[in-house]
């Protein structure tokens, strides 16, 4: 008699449905899964080390790539902890701001995350769609950083700058007539947060779009509806967080339980699931995303109304602006020493964590007083949640590990770092 | 012995009347699909290649042809050679017994339907020895997928079939057309509504298309039994999956929807109602692929022995009841085979 083996699939890093460069070792007997074995650090580029040898500052940029589908987050973990050891003041607008960046910059994750988790099912539409409304957000990004994606916005003691007055517009060009320009142009004509103004208007709407095509879908709920399961004892000790913790059922929101910024002046509700399964998840999320709406829609009322500083005044910390940096002769001082050596840290340690789109991202930082890290932590949501992929996904079948993918939204930046 | 040779050539004109415009079809059905599902995800599908993209087929057949057809080492060269073939074959052939309108048929034959019904299911042995003969774990789970399904849903759309025979009395496919005259009320879909959606979903999944691409999985499986093909293999593959896309719309067309006839009795029959009905058919095709998440595998077998097998005989079984008692309007078969029989007198006083 022939010996009976079990099936070993090598799933990625070359694959579709890896979100990046996951590879799971997958052993099957049939289509059901026996065993799947996740193997990470193919995306490794040591992010933690690379963050000893520089000032504090100049990581900050490396922290966009972390999690690179949610880069403001990334960077409100890590100058929370830069902040919580310097012990200073960020002043009250720019607490808007980071708020309201972290709320957009949740959209856009979330936004990534149903694109990718219904294209993976097999609902090509949703990505197109969803990556319509990111194309809006990034243009946010754009507009008060400079660029799309890695934005470097945040810094400690506030932001970087002030929201911009204007959008940037289209022009003209051999590939976009002048009206189509135009028509691009309609909701851009005044200053950011008249953008987003507009854009939170609209987006409840998309949000119904994307219940319409998938919340009562047959397929979609056959796909999803006790899938992956995850009770919610396991989901603590699996410290699993975020939208994966609140699938299964525990209302646990960093925003709420330990307010950071001014979280605590939002009105917003957390969603929990019932059965911690990948549908429970999907309703979870997308709750999240009209909650985010809301909570930017309250941002934008108090920002329009409160002008004043984004940046902290203790130029020992950020740098003096350009104009006394021409005639004061401290401010030159400030702004070489700042930008040839950075700042020091008192020694110490320090944990922040904010309640990243994923989970809990939160940067452990050690100072032994010098003007870098001795050792920076990252904790990466995703990682935890990757942990668990071989218990979600055992006695399933192949499709329903690419459903389970979807629905940990994993992103390979944050896990191998 | 001459007149043989003259039927041979004239065969032959005749193949090449199909085969052609069916190609020409295949490439802009690719087109099609490319531009109105990009239409339906907000964007706007491929404009490079000549005006508004009308070039683009052309371009990438070029492309394809050109390109290396890699056989893996460890493949079975002669089977994975010989797969793409295997699909594309019976595609084709089974255009010989559709009639395109009352004069336009390629091969009359009275058991029309049952040569339909075997082309069709002969195309899956393709997609079997694809995944077999690469030696690759997904394409061999692809083509362990494709068997499984095909065995389901062949059940049910030859099920749903037998409605058809049922109403129409016979299985030549000009005569289940002409059963069907006076118009868009008399068509076999209002009788047969369920076995018409049956039949359609069925020919869904048998053409291995969203939301039953289980075969092909493309998130799951890569590209399933295609995984390992390239060029003009590859290209092969897909002509046979469209050109049965093209025929299963056809055979909805001709079965339930009236083929050439035209939806006001005796107003305007012709090749054109055929064409029309036909790409409708197609279009659907294309608008669950732009709406619907994918099947799971075994969601899929119990789709079609849970529901659909079920749906089907219970079907049937009223059908019958109704011709039995001869239920009017659609019901009473003698009615409707004089009627056939008429119609094909008149048909063939015509030609004469």
């Amino acid at each position: 008699m022939p010996e009976i083996r079990n099936y070993t699939l090598n799933f990625g890093p070359q694959h579709p449905a890896a979100h990046g460069v996951l590879r799971l070792v997958l052993e099957m007997d049939g289509e059901v899964i026996e065993r799947a074995d996740p193997h990470i650090g193919l995306l490794h580029r040591g992010t933690e080390k690379l963050a000893e040898s520089k000032p504090y500052n100049q990581s900050i940029g490396y922290m966009d790539r972390l999690d690179y589908v949610s880069m403001m987050c990334n960077e409100h973990g890590y100058v929370l902890a830069i902040e919580k050891l310097l012990g200073i003041e960020v002043p009250e607008r720019a607490q808007y701001i980071r708020v309201m960046f972290d709320e957009i910059t949740r959209l856009l994750n979330h936004l990534m995350w149903i694109g990718a988790h219904a294209l993976d099912v097999g609902a090509m539409s949703m990505f197109l769609y969803a990556f319509r409304e990111r194309e809006d957000l990034m243009d946010c990004y754009e507009a008060v950083s400079g660029a799309r994606l890695h934005a470097t916005y945040y810094r400690p003691g506030g932001v970087a700058r002030d929201l911009p007055d204007f959008m940037p517009q289209y022009e003209e060009s051999k590939w976009r007539s002048k009206s189509a320009a135009a028509k691009a142009n309609k909701n851009r004509q005044g200053s950011l947060l008249d953008f987003i103004d507009d854009f939170t208007t609209r987006f409840p709407g998309y949000v119904d779009e994307y219940e319409t095509l998938l919340t009562d879908n047959r397929i979609w709920k056959q796909r999803t509806v006790g899938i992956g399961v995850v009770s919610p004892e396991r989901a603590l000790q699996m410290g699993f967080t975020g939208p994966m913790l609140r699938g299964s059922g525990i209302e646990w929101d960093l925003r709420k339980k330990q307010p950071y910024e001014v979280y605590d002046r939002m009105a917003f509700d957390i969603p929990v699931g019932t059965n911690g399964d990948c549908y429970d998840r999907y309703l979870v999320r997308m709750e999240e995303m009209r909650q985010s709406n809301s909570i930017i829609r309250q941002c934008l009322e108090w920002i329009r109304n409160n002008p004043g500083p984004v940046l902290t005044e203790d130029h020992k910390i950020a740098p003096p602006k350009r104009e006394t940096m021409k005639g004061d002769m401290e401010a030159l001082i400030h702004h070489f020493k700042l930008f040839t050596e950075g700042f020091c840290l008192p020694e110490g340690e320090a944990y922040a964590a904010i309640e990243h789109p994923k989970g809990e991202f939160g940067c452990y930082l050690i100072s032994d007083g010098a003007n870098k890290p001795y050792r920076l932590k990252v904790r990466a949501p995703g990682f935890a949640h990757l942990s668990g992929l071989d218990e979600m996904t055992r006695g399933h079948m192949l499709s329903d590990v690419v459903a389970i993918i979807g629905t940990q939204d994993i992103v390979f930046g944050e896990i191998d770092r | 012995m001459f007149d043989g040779l003259i039927l041979l050539i004239w065969t032959l004109i005749k193949i090449v009347l199909i085969i052609v415009p069916l190609l020409i079809a295949v490439a802009y059905f690719t087109l099609a699909e490319r531009k109105v599902i990009g239409s339906m995800q907000v964007r706007v599908g491929p404009n490079r290649v000549g005006w508004c993209g009308l070039l683009q087929p052309f371009a990438d057949l070029f492309k394809l042809l050109t390109k290396e057809v890699i056989v893996p080492t460890n493949s079975s060269r002669f089977l994975f050679l010989i797969a793409p073939v295997l699909s594309l074959a019976p595609a084709f052939a089974a255009w010989a017994v559709i009639p395109f309108s009352d004069q336009l048929v390629l091969a009359d034959i009275n058991a029309g339907l049952l040569y339909v019904l075997a082309m069709t299911s002969l195309g899956v042995y393709g997609v079997i020895i694809a995944g077999w003969a690469s030696n690759s774990k997904y394409a061999f789970l692809g083509s362990m997928r494709s068997a499984a399904q095909i065995v389901a849903y062949e059940i049910a759309m030859g099920f749903a079939l037998i409605g058809v025979l049922m109403l129409s009395g016979s299985l030549n496919m000009r005569e289940i057309v002409l059963a069907q005259g006076g118009g868009i009320g008399h068509w076999f879909v209002v009788p047969l509504f369920p076995l018409a959606i049956v039949y359609f979903i069925s020919g869904v999944a048998e053409t291995n298309r969203a939301p039953f691409d289980v075969a092909e999985g493309e998130s799951e499986i890569v590209a399933g039994f295609h995984v390992d093909y390239s060029g003009m293999a590859f290209a092969v593959f897909f002509l046979a999956e469209y050109a049965n896309m093209i025929m299963i719309s056809a055979l909805m067309t001709i079965m339930f929807l009236g083929g050439w006839l035209s939806p006001i009795d005796g107003v305007g029959d012709g090749f054109h109602w055929f064409l029309i009905k036909t790409a409708f058919s197609m279009f659907l095709f294309l608008w669950f692929r732009a709406t619907f998440p994918r099947y799971r595998y075994d969601q899929i077998m119990r789709l079609g022995w849970k529901v659909f097998i079920p749906v089907t005989i219970v079907w049937i079984a009223v059908v019958g009841v109704a011709v039995f008692y001869g239920v009017e309007p659609w019901f009473d078969i003698r009615d409707l085979q004089t009627a056939g029989q008429a119609a094909l007198e008149v048909a063939s006083g015509d030609g004469s």
